[in-house]
C-alpha cells in the first residue's frame, strides 16, 4: 500500500555572532576545551545570563526573512533537564512566547513552487560536547552559551526529496543572511525529524516517530527513505508505529530505536527570572528589514530578467551567495548590453572548470577583469573559443592572466589574410583530391581542408578567415 | 575602648584622624571572634583569615552566600563544599573599590538560605547573642548574630523572604531589605530570582546608610538590575518624621501575634506619633496568601537554580556507578532535609499537570499582592509593621513543623513578593530579655524615606545602644 | 491535594535525589500538608489577573556582541571532582 508522507523538520541554527548568547565569550570554533568559558556560560553559582543584541537581530532578520510574524512581547524561558553537557541543568529558551511565528519557505520541486509553512523561529542557547569514553565522559563547554536558533516547519513536507530542497533553500537564505556558517559536518546546522504516514485522503495524523543524528542533507534524505519504508511495512503488516526517537546510524543505513532510562520528559517550563521580556517595536522590525539583502529568490528572478539566464542557470549560480556576487561583478563591469556571451562563459567554461576541481566558481579566483580580458580576446576573433577554453585552465593554474598567457605562447590567431596565402596555396597543392571534391559539390571536403589549413599554422589560424578564404579561393580558380 | 564594640560611622572618624588603623580594627574583631564565636557560632570554617593583611578602612563581615574570588563559598551546604569562586560578586567589588575589605570568614546561615532559624546549617546552628539557647533567625543568622555580639562591624546578608530582616529583629540590629533591582545580584548564589537582594546588617541606621551606599547601584552583569542614580543615603538621617503617613495593616494585628511583641510595637508607634508622624489603619487584603505564594514562587525558581549542583563542575560528588546514580546519591547526600523539601516542593509546583493550579495561580496573585502596596502608597508615605509575630524561639522548637517555621515569615515575605524596600530596627524587649523588631515599609526605591523614619525613631530611643550580655 | 508516594518519587526523579523508603513516606505527609495550606489560594478568582514574572517594569536589556576575557582553564578546573587534561570528567551516561 502506498501511504501518504507527513514530514515534519526542526532546524537549529548556530548564529555566528562574535561572542555568546548570554555571556561575552568568544564563539570562534576549535579551540582548546574549557579554554572560551566564564562564570556564566559554566552556570558557576552567582552567575547570571546578559543577552547578546547581536542574537536578537540575526533572528529577527531570519524570521523576516522565512515570511514570520515577529511579536511583539517575547520572553525568554528555562527548559528544565538534567544532563553533563547543560552546565546549569537548565537551557534558556523560549516556550510559549517565542519571537516569531507563522512564516513559510517556498521550494522548487522540479519546476512547481510548494510552499511549507514555519511554525516559529525561536531563540535558545547551546549545550556543551560530550566525548565518550570506555571508563567515563569527558565533558567541554566551549559550546555552552553558544546562539541558535530553533526553526520548526509545520508537517507540509510530503516526501524526503522536498525535506532536501527544504534544507537547501533555508541554507541558501541564512548564507545571504550571513548570520551562521551552516556548516552540517561543523554543528552550525543541525536537523531533526518528525514523519509519520496515514493513509490517503485521511485527515488525522498517523504516530510519528522522531529522527535524531543525520549529520548531513543526505543523511536526512536517506534517513527519511528508510523510515518511510519500516513504517510502511509495519502498517502493511497490521502492526502499530510505536511514538519514539530514533537515531540514524549511517553505517548501517537504518534507524534504531534511542534507549533511554529518562522517562517521561517534563521540561517544567517556566518564564526566567534572570532576563526581562522583550518588547519589538515596528521601528526596530523595519530597520531589520532594511539591512536584508536580495534574497536567493529575488536574485534569480532579476538574473533572469536582466542577464538572460534561464531560471535553472540562475538557479545554479545563485545557490552560492559568493558565487552570485562574482557573476554579477562580472556581468555589470561587461559593457555590452546584451550579456549573453558572458553568461554562456559562466554556465559553460566556468562551471565546468569548478565542478571539474571540486571549487566554487568564486573560489576559482579569477579576477573580473581578467576574465572580461579573456572573453574580449574571443570577440576580437584573436584566439577561438576552443583555445580561449585551454587559456582558461591555464589561467586558473598558473594564476596569469589572459594576456600574459596568450603572449607566452603565442596563441593570437592568424587572421592577416596575406599571412595564410603562402599556407593556404600549399595545402590546395598537397589536396588536389579534396579541391576536387569540393569543386564537386561535396561540402565537408572545405571541412576537411580547413582542417589541414589549420594543422600546418598549428592552430594559429583564425578557422573563420581560413574557411572564407578557402571558398573564395576555390571558387575563384 | 574595644574597637569592635564601635559602630563603622565612628570607626571611620578614627580611621580618617588617623587615631587607628585598619589593622587594629582586624585585630580587635579576630580577639572577639576568638573570646566568643564557641558559643555563638556566627562564622564558619575555621579557616583563618588571610585577609587581614590586606586590611583597608573597615572589613565588612559576608554572608556564606555571595561569591569572593579565592575564598571558599559554600551555603553552608554540603553540597558545595570546597567550593572556591573564581570572581568576585559585584558587591565585593564594590565594597573593595569603596576603600574597605572583607573578613575572609564567612557567616552562617540556614543552606541556600533556605530557613528562618540558622538551624539548616550544614555547621550547626548559630546561637542568639541575647539568649544562646534560642535562635538567631534566619536565613542570615550568622551575620546578625555577629553584627549584635560585636563579632562584626557591619555585615551584608541576602533577603528573600525576610532573610536579612527577621534575623535583625531577632538580634536586635538594623536590617535593610533594598528595592528589587537596587543592589546587584551577580555573585549572589541564587535561591529565587525574582525575590533575592542582598542587604546591610549594621548596628545602627547610620551604618545602614554608609553600607547601602557602597553596595548599591546599576551593574551592568545583572539584567535585573536598575539603571538609576544612587542617592546618597546619608543624606536621609534626618531628625523628622512631621507629616509623614504612616499606614497600620489590619492584617498584621491578628491572632498569632505576640502580645509584647504588638505592646512594644504599640509604644513605637506612640513615640512616633509624638515626633510628628500621621497614622491610621489600612488593609493589605491579600496578606493572607503571602506565603502560600511565596512558597510557590520561591520553591518553584529554587528548585530550578539549585539544578546546577550536580558534582559535574564543582562540589561535593558521592560515589556512584554511573551518572544518574552519580547524580542523585550527590544530591540526596549533599543537600539537606529543608533543600529536599523546597526542591521538591518547587519541581511539584512546575511539573505538568500542576503548573497552572499552582505556579500560573501563584503569579496572579502576587499580582494582588503588589496592587494592595500600590493602592496603599498612593495615599500613604510608609507601612509599620511588626517583624516577625514573635521574639526569638527556642533551637529546635520548630524544626519539626516545617508550616510553622513558614508561618514566622508572615510578615517580612509580602515586600519580596511586591520588590519593595524593607527596614527592620530593634523597638523593645521581651520580658526574657529577647528584643523585638519594627518594620517599615515603602513604595520601590523610596529608601530614604525608610531611613528617615527609621533613624528619627532610633534617636530619639536607646534600643540601638543595647547589648547582649556575653 | 492528596500526595502520594508514588507522585513523590515521580517528583523526586525529576529532581534527580533519591529517597528512602522512610523519607518518602514523611515527605509525603509534609508536603501534602504544606499543599493543603497553599491550596487557600484556590478559593481567590485570578480571571483577567496578568501574572508577574518581573516586578520591576524592566524591558530590552542587551549588551553589545563584544567578546570578553574567558576564564583562565586552572581557574575553570579549580573546582572540578575529576578533570583529566583539559576536560571534566563525569561517569559513563548510560544511553
Amino acid at each position: 500500500m502506498s501511504y501518504e508522507v507527513v514530514i515534519g523538520l526542526e532546524v537549529h541554527l548556530q548564529l555566528n555572532t562574535k561572542t555568546k548568547a548570554f555571556c561575552g565569550c568568544s564563539t570562534e570554533f576549535g579551540k582548546e576545551p574549557n579554554s572560551q568559558v566564564c562564570p556564566v556560560c559554566l552556570g558557576f553559582p552567582g552567575s547570571l545570563p546578559v543577552f547578546n543584541r547581536a542574537v536578537l537581530d540575526s533572528a529577527i532578520k531570519v524570521a523576516l526573512s522565512l515570511n514570520c510574524k515577529i511579536q511583539e512581547y517575547t520572553k525568554f524561558d528555562r527548559k528544565n533537564y538534567f544532563y553533563p553537557d547543560l552546565p546549569k541543568n537548565y537551557q534558556i529558551s523560549q516556550y510559549d512566547l517565542p519571537l516569531s511565528n507563522n512564516g513559510y519557505l517556498d521550494i522548487d520541486i522540479e519546476g512547481i513552487t510548494k510552499r511549507i509553512g514555519i511554525t516559529r523561529v525561536h531563540m535558545e542557547e547551546d549545550a556543551g560536547k560530550l566525548i565518550h569514553q570506555e571508563d567515563g565522559t569527558l565533558v567541554d563547554f566551549n559550546r555552552t552559551g553558544i546562539p541558535l536558533l530553533e526553526i520548526v516547519s509545520e508537517p507540509d513536507i510530503s516526501s524526503p526529496l522536498e525535506a532536501h530542497e527544504y534544507l537547501s533553500t533555508l541554507k541558501n537564505i541564512i548564507q545571504y543572511l550571513d548570520v551562521s556558517d551552516c556548516d552540517m559536518e561543523k554543528g552550525s546546522l543541525r536537523c531533526d525529524a518528525n514523519i509519520s504516514l496515514r493513509k490517503k485522503g485521511v485527515k488525522t495524523f498517523g504516530t510519528k516517530a522522531e529522527l535524531k543524528n543525520m549529520n548531513s542533507f543526505k543523511g536526512v534524505k536517506d534517513a527519511l527513505t528508510y523510515e518511510i519504508e519500516r513504517q510502511s511495512a509495519l502498517l502493511d503488516s497490521g502492526e502499530i508505529i510505536i511514538q519514539e526517537t530514533r537515531l540514524w546510524d549511517p553505517k548501517t543505513s537504518k534507524t534504531v530505536p534511542m534507549r533511554t532510562k529518562e522517562g517521561a520528559k517534563d521540561y517544567r517550563y517556566f518564564p526566567e527570572p534572570d532576563l526581562p521580556p522583550f518588547i519589538i517595536k515596528e521601528d526596530k522590525i523595519n530597520e531589520i528589514r532594511r539591512s536584508i539583502p536580495e534574497l536567493p529568490k529575488e536574485k534569480i528572478v532579476r538574473f533572469v530578467k536582466d542577464y538572460g539566464l534561464s531560471e535553472y542557470d540562475a538557479k545554479i549560480i545563485v545557490s552560492n551567495k559568493r558565487d552570485a556576487q562574482f557573476a554579477e561583478e562580472c556581468f555589470k563591469a561587461y559593457t555590452n548590453t546584451d550579456k549573453k556571451a558572458l553568461v554562456n562563459w559562466f554556465i559553460g567554461p566556468l562551471l565546468s572548470e569548478a565542478n571539474n576541481r571540486n571549487l566554487t566558481l568564486a573560489n576559482l579566483n579569477i579576477p573580473t577583469k581578467d576574465l572580461l580580458e579573456l572573453v574580449s580576446f574571443v570577440e576580437r576573433d584573436e584566439i577561438s573559443h576552443l583555445c580561449a577554453k585551454s587559456v582558461l585552465t591555464e589561467m586558473i593554474d598558473s594564476r596569469k592572466s589572459a594576456s600574459i598567457i596568450i603572449k607566452e605562447k603565442n596563441l593570437i590567431q592568424i587572421s592577416d589574410t596575406s599571412a595564410l596565402k603562402s599556407i593556404l596555396e600549399e595545402v590546395i597543392k598537397e589536396n588536389p583530391k579534396s579541391v576536387a571534391d569540393y569543386k564537386a559539390g561535396k561540402a565537408n571536403a572545405l571541412m576537411f581542408l580547413v582542417g589541414q589549413l589549420m594543422r600546418k599554422s598549428k592552430g594559429k589560424a583564425n578557422p573563420k578567415t581560413v574557411q572564407e578564404l578557402l571558398k573564395e579561393r576555390l571558387e575563384s580558380a | 575602648m574595644e574597637l569592635n564594640k564601635l559602630t563603622a560611622h565612628e570607626l571611620i572618624q578614627k580611621l580618617n584622624s588617623k587615631e587607628i588603623t585598619a589593622k587594629d580594627i582586624f585585630s580587635a574583631l579576630d580577639n572577639r571572634i576568638k573570646e566568643i564565636d564557641h558559643k555563638v557560632k556566627a562564622y564558619v570554617r575555621a579557616e583563618k583569615d588571610t585577609n587581614s593583611t590586606e586590611a583597608t578602612g573597615i572589613p565588612v563581615s559576608i554572608k556564606d552566600n555571595i561569591s569572593t574570588n579565592g575564598y571558599r563559598t559554600e551555603c553552608c551546604s554540603k553540597i558545595l563544599e570546597g567550593f572556591i569562586p573564581p570572581y568576585d560578586a559585584t558587591v565585593i567589588k564594590k565594597i573593595k573599590e569603596s576603600g574597605h575589605s572583607f573578613l575572609g570568614l564567612k557567616l552562617n546561615m540556614d543552606e541556600f538560605a533556605f530557613g528562618s532559624s540558622t538551624e539548616n546549617s550544614f555547621f550547626g546552628p548559630t546561637h542568639n547573642p541575647w539568649d544562646l539557647s534560642c535562635v538567631p533567625g534566619g536565613s542570615s543568622g550568622g551575620s546578625a548574630a555577629a553584627v549584635a555580639a560585636d563579632e562584626a562591624i557591619w555585615a551584608i546578608g541576602s533577603d528573600t523572604g525576610g532573610s536579612i530582616r527577621q534575623p535583625a529583629s531577632f538580634c536586635g540590629v538594623v536590617g535593610l531589605k533594598p528595592t528589587y533591582g537596587r543592589v546587584s545580584r551577580f555573585g549572589l548564589i541564587a535561591f529565587a530570582s525574582s525575590l533575592d537582594q542582598i542587604g546591610p546588617l549594621t548596628k545602627d541606621v547610620h551604618d545602614s546608610a554608609l553600607l547601602s551606599n557602597i553596595i548599591s547601584g546599576y551593574d551592568s552583569n545583572d539584567s535585573t538590575s536598575i539603571n538609576t542614580t544612587v542617592p546618597d543615603y546619608t543624606k536621609s538621617l534626618i531628625n523628622d518624621v512631621k507629616g509623614i503617613k504612616v499606614g497600620i495593616p489590619k492584617e498584621y494585628f491578628v491572632e498569632g501575634l505576640d502580645p509584647e511583641v504588638k505592646s512594644s510595637l504599640q509604644e513605637a508607634i506612640e513615640t512616633l506619633k509624638k515626633l510628628g508622624a500621621q497614622f491610621k489603619e489600612i488593609s493589605l487584603p491579600h496578606t493572607e496568601y503571602a506565603v502560600p505564594v511565596y512558597y510557590i514562587i520561591a520553591t518553584a525558581e529554587a528548585s530550578s537554580n539549585l539544578a546546577r549542583f550536580d558534582a559535574v563542575q564543582y562540589g561535593f560528588r558521592a560515589d556512584s556507578a554511573n551518572l544518574i546514580d552519580m547524580y542523585k546519591k550527590t544530591r540526596s547526600q549533599g543537600f539537606g532535609d529543608e533543600a529536599k523539601r523546597r526542591i521538591l516542593l518547587g519541581t511539584f509546583a512546575l511539573s505538568h499537570g500542576y503548573y497552572d493550579a499552582y505556579y500560573l495561580r501563584a503569579l496572579k496573585v502576587r499580582t494582588l499582592i503588589k496592587r494592595d502596596f500600590d493602592n496603599v502608597f498612593k495615599d500613604f508615605d510608609c507601612i509599620i509593621t511588626p517583624t516577625s509575630p514573635t521574639a526569638a524561639f527556642k533551637i529546635g522548637e520548630k524544626t519539626d513543623d516545617p508550616l510553622k517555621m513558614y508561618l514566622s515569615d508572615i510578615y517580612t515575605i509580602s515586600a519580596n513578593l511586591a520588590g519593595i524596600p524593607a527596614i527592620s530596627l530593634p523597638c523593645g524587649l521581651t520580658k526574657r530579655g529577647l528584643p523585638v523588631g519594627l518594620q517599615i515599609l515603602s513604595k520601590h526605591f523610596n529608601e530614604e524615606l525608610l531611613l528617615r523614619v527609621a533613624y528619627t525613631y532610633e534617636q530619639n530611643t536607646q534600643w540601638h545602644k543595647n547589648k547582649p550580655k556575653l | 491535594m492528596s500526595i502520594d508516594k508514588k507522585i513523590v518519587e515521580d517528583v523526586a526523579h525529576l529532581a534527580r535525589i533519591e529517597l528512602k523508603d522512610t523519607e518518602s513516606a514523611k515527605l509525603s505527609g509534609q508536603l501534602e500538608h504544606i499543599l493543603g495550606f497553599i491550596d487557600k489560594l484556590s478559593k481567590l478568582n485570578t480571571d483577567n489577573i496578568p501574572a508577574t514574572s518581573h516586578i520591576l517594569p524592566i524591558n530590552n536589556v542587551l549588551r553589545e556582541d563584544q567578546p570578553k576575557e574567558s576564564l583562565p582553564i586552572e581557574k575553570t578546573l579549580l573546582n572540578a571532582p575529576n578533570k583529566q587534561r583539559n576536560f571534566f570528567v563525569v561517569p559513563k551516561v548510560l544511553e
